[in-house]
């Protein structure tokens, strides 16, 4: 079981993950979009929404960087495994309250405002909820890392994430014995992976950072064959 | 010089009767969807009013628009492009669905479905978007009709800057127009430059602006960059929308429905050639009131044959040129400076432009103190002040108000002296800068407006860019419907499919 789901689930969760939203950008390209819903109530979205996305930008390429990077980086550079740990609390343990706080905001917004509610689907409504679902667990394992500062076991984390990348067949068994806190952190968040496809978050796909390199501001098509340019 | 056609629209506000066939054809055909109930691509206002959304011309407190910084720089006036995607997990300049109207539906049912009751049975209202019951409707698409409400309210219209306003409470000095809005199809759209997606753009051939829908990723810059509020995020498919000109019909000829269904006959759709490479200096033209001329400038005579070869040598079809010599457009606003650019100042370049409308003298009812210049009424005495119209049409410009208003009038003095007292009266046209001929021809076009004096549309060629026999057994128009037969009612990503009934067997 163990190896399932977290040697086997890996894959399954990223493949969904990557040829989903492959299909769903090719067939269904209109339902690609954010929907915000700041028109509908601007009340609560604002300082909701920019606490959560902060956060939540944050954390994920913190996991990126720290998960991905392999641990020889970190050697050569001379960060001990105790302070890159150290970092990762306190970097992750502030942006997780960031999110928590802005995410939960936005769950009440959502849950309790009439034209909100009405308006969102279940998708919306159940990856938020796993979402702060997920930022809780996140938020808890702080609270077992602060019991063991060497860093050691997130260096367990690191060849694990490593070894999926790297089709490591024994990828699950760097982590059998880490706390419950971590195997249900490390299984939601796949399964949010799994999901992503089929919800809102395909959004962070787009994000339009080419628009600060668009030549110009206007943008005009031609049907022409030979444009008159 | 890069020359590109734009097909462009003139409003002749003082034919405008407010009757709203334009707003509700347009409704029909192009809003009547869940998610835009609240969103008029087409709308008619009473002026002096706020408006829809409320207060949209105040861009100190909407930003919409673009401005010159003070180094000279042209940009969005919610920001440059870095300012634009630090406010993309909130936007603090974008509207409330409260600013335009919380849409409703009544309970019609309730009425045939009520059991006997003491009391009449009636249809209350109910929000179309949470379903549930209003008790009272706050405001809807067209709030101020005819002067509706205080005039303390009304009168934070943006276009009383620098008028003595108070004296326009006062029933004697009541003034009103109507201002039927529409996306403007901008020469410089500040829609399109604040859309981080990309999916915004003007179409070369013929300059009308349109929303790539499955480009829209529904950042929602794009409503609060336009100044004039046209563009709609439609709540249920999270995509902005806005006025196509009804694209498909002008690609065959035919006017827009707005256009083609006004009973006053007070709009006009033809070609305007342009100068593209003249758009970014007239849009960042330091003085605000230079704006109006600057736009002047960057349009091309077609009668002028250094234009036409330039045309013809960037793709300009034949028939377009020839549809911009004959368009009333371009005779409108530049042959006879009647039309104007709609709050030029926000540095779009407007397409779609307004004729101001004459209005009774103020002082009528003081016999004899009516203000005369020479022979003709001095129009700075009409009832709707000028410098309000300029505020609206100038940027607070009196002087081409006035020459309009004056050759307006003109023209009704010389048609009135040529069919009354049968007098051909070429004073009355020479006075404001005319001849005898030039008013009979604003006559024909803008008095009697005919159907094809009116609509001066060439056909799109689109057989020149395509191949029809790829097109055969395409699916048309399927609003991200893809090629669906329907079949399936949801979508596993979350579309929507329309119900398509199939036969079943029996």
């Amino acid at each position: 079981m163990h190896h399932f789901l977290f040697g086997i689930y890996p894959y399954i969760a990223l493949t969904v993950l990557i040829f989903g939203s492959i299909a769903r950008y090719e067939s269904e390209p209109f339902t690609w979009k954010s929907s915000s819903s700041q028109l509908l109530r601007r009340r609560q979205l604002i300082i909701g929404s920019v606490l959560f996305h902060v956060g939540v930008l944050v954390i994920f390429f913190g996991h990126l960087i720290g998960l991905l990077t392999p641990i020889w980086v970190f050697d050569a550079l001379g960060i001990s495994h105790g302070a890159k740990q150290l970092l990762a609390v306190i970097a992750g343990g502030v942006a997780g309250v960031m999110a928590l706080v802005g995410g939960g905001i936005l769950f009440h917004r959502r849950w309790t405002d009439p034209r909100i509610r009405r308006t969102s689907s279940f998708a919306d409504i159940g990856i938020l909820a796993l979402l702060l679902a997920q930022l809780v667990l996140g938020v808890g394992t702080i609270f077992v890392s602060l019991q063991h500062l060497d860093g050691h076991e997130m260096t367990r984390f690191m060849a694990w994430a490593q070894g999926i990348f790297t089709f490591d067949g024994q990828a699950a068994s760097y982590i059998e014995d880490v706390a419950l806190v971590f195997k249900l952190h490390l299984f939601l968040g796949l399964t949010i992976f799994l999901l992503f496809p089929f919800t809102r978050l395909v959004h962070m796909l787009s994000v339009p950072l080419r628009y600060l390199w668009r030549p110009g501001y206007q943008i005009v098509r031609s049907r022409r064959k030979t444009p008159a340019e | 010089m890069k020359v590109r056609a734009q097909i462009g629209m003139v409003l002749n506000l003082d034919k405008c009767i407010g009757c709203h066939t334009c707003s509700v054809t347009c409704k029909n055909v192009w809003t009547s969807r869940d998610g835009v109930e609240y969103a008029w691509f087409n709308n008619v206002e009473t002026k002096p009013g706020v408006g829809y959304p409320k207060d949209w011309e105040n861009q100190k407190r909407w930003n919409g628009g673009w401005e010159r910084t003070r180094s000279g720089k042209l940009q969005p006036k919610q920001g440059a492009k870095w300012r634009i995607l630090a406010n993309i997990f909130g936007n603090p300049d974008l509207p409330e669905i409260d600013d335009y109207y919380e849409p409703f539906d009544f309970d019609y049912d309730h009425l045939k479905s009520a059991p006997e009751m003491e009391a009449f049975p009636t249809a209350r209202p109910r929000s179309k978007i949470s379903g549930e019951r209003m008790e009272k409707i706050e405001h809807g698409p067209n709030w101020e009709e005819i002067l509706g409400g205080e005039f303390s309210k009304r009168s934070k219209d943006y276009n009383f800057e620098g008028v003595q306003k108070d004296i326009y409470g006062e029933y004697e000095n009541t003034f009103m127009m109507y201002l039927p809005r529409l996306c403007e199809h901008c020469l410089n759209p500040a829609c399109a430059a604040s859309c981080p997606s990309g999916a915004i753009y003007k179409r070369e051939e013929d300059g009308i602006v349109l929303i790539d829908q499955e480009k829209c990723r529904g950042w929602r810059m794009c409503v609060s960059g336009c100044p004039y509020k046209k563009v709609y995020y439609n709540w249920e498919s999270g995509k902005s929308e806005k006025c196509t000109l009804c694209y498909p019909r002008i690609e065959s000829g035919n006017p827009t429905v707005c256009s083609e269904t006004c009973v006053g006959r007070i709009r006009y759709l033809g070609v305007i050639l342009y100068d593209a490479d003249k758009i970014d200096s007239a849009a960042n033209t330091p003085a605000d009131k230079d704006l109006y001329d600057a736009q002047l400038d960057v349009f091309l005579d077609p009668h002028d044959p250094a234009v036409i070869e330039a045309a013809r040598a960037d793709g300009v079809p034949e028939d377009w040129i020839k549809a911009a010599r004959q368009s009333p457009i371009w005779k409108m606003a530049m042959e006879w400076k009647l039309a104007f650019p709609l709050h030029p100042e926000y540095r779009t370049l407007p397409m779609v432009w307004y004729i101001p409308p004459l209005s009774p003298i103020q002082n009528a009812a003081e016999a004899g103190k009516i203000g005369h210049d020479g022979q003709m009424p001095d129009v700075r005495s009409l009832r709707i002040p000028v410098r309000y119209l300029a505020n609206m049409l100038t940027a607070g410009d009196e002087e081409p108000i006035v020459q309009a208003l004056e050759r307006m009038s003109a023209m009704r003095s010389y048609m009135r002296a040529k069919t009354v007292d049968g007098v051909i009266d070429e004073a009355i046209a020479e006075r404001v800068g005319l001849s005898g001929r030039v008013i009979e021809d604003m006559y024909k076009i803008m008095a009697l407006a005919d159907y094809e004096d009116r609509f001066v549309i060439p056909t799109t060629h689109r057989e020149q860019v395509e191949d029809a026999y790829d097109l055969r057994g395409g699916c048309g128009f399927t609003d991200g419907n893809a090629c669906s037969t329907g079949i399936s009612e949801g979508s596993l990503f979350g579309g929507k499919r329309k119900a398509l009934k199939m036969p079943e067997a029996m």
